[in-house]
């Protein structure tokens, strides 16, 4: 084998097993009965709804910009 | 093809492959004894012979709330004629697991997959998942998910269709 066909194997093999690792997803797959703690409400951010609306609605009047986070206005900062 | 071709194509299919993903139990496979798992807190049924309803749920899992009135109907409908339900746990905590069965006091039998060494061997899904599995110990439906009255009237019909054809 030619010293150049040899180093485009290596350098090909090389590649080869750098990727594989992206393929590999068990090691980071939370499986379906490991997502007890996933699923306990206080992981969710918008557990309390009268909460997010009031940290909303202080957040739109400090920064005067409203509707930065989907929030409907015209970004008057009056309400 | 060149050789060194053909070889650098294998390896490459080999390695970038995704790598053998353990495969779950599905319709036609033989299902694992439940004897055999480390189940507590819970008298199993006798199974043999019977068409068993194995499913596997947790306290978490919302769909399994609204699962567990529909198993109740199904059980009681098709109990006396040979129908088992045995309701699997794969909770962590074992209070939460209490909380639940003592919230729902189900009719048929629950237990806890202590470990969740059963619903490794299984390689559930999703949560919840159902099995339906026949007088030989085959797997013949997989429910995955649990979605209302359409999951219950699938399985009155499977089960209908198993009690009716399978017989002992």
């Amino acid at each position: 084998m030619k010293t150049s066909a040899r180093i485009v194997l290596l350098l090909a093999l090389a590649a080869v097993g750098a990727l594989s690792g992206c393929a590999t997803t068990n090691a980071v797959r939370v499986k379906p009965w490991e997502r007890g703690l996933l699923a306990d409400p206080t992981m969710d951010p918008n557990r309390d709804p009268l909460a997010t609306e009031m940290i909303e609605h202080v957040y739109f009047s400090r920064e005067a910009a409203a509707g930065g986070r989907g929030v409907g206005g015209a970004g008057c900062g009056c309400n | 093809m060149s050789r060194t071709g053909l070889i650098l194509l294998a390896a490459g299919l080999t390695l970038l492959a995704p790598p053998m993903a353990r495969a779950g139990v599905s319709p036609g496979d033989s299902f694992p004894a439940l004897t055999s798992s480390d189940l507590a807190l819970g008298a199993l049924p006798e199974t043999s012979g019977k068409i068993v309803l194995v499913d596997f749920w947790a306290s978490w899992c919302s769909p399994c709330k609204a699962s567990f009135p529909a198993y109740g109907r199904l059980y009681t409908e098709f109990a006396p004629r040979g129908l088992v339900i045995v309701a699997v746990s794969v909770d962590e905590n074992p209070a939460d697991y209490e909380a639940f069965v003592r919230k729902f006091s189900p009719a048929f039998s629950v237990a806890l997959d202590k470990g969740q060494k059963l619903v490794r061997a299984v390689q559930v899904p999703t949560m919840p998942t159902s099995y339906l599995i026949d007088r030989g110990g085959r797997v013949r439906h997989v429910h995955q998910g649990f979605h209302g009255a359409a999951t219950e009237q699938a399985l009155r019909k499977e089960i209908e269709a198993l009690l009716s054809t399978n017989t002992p």
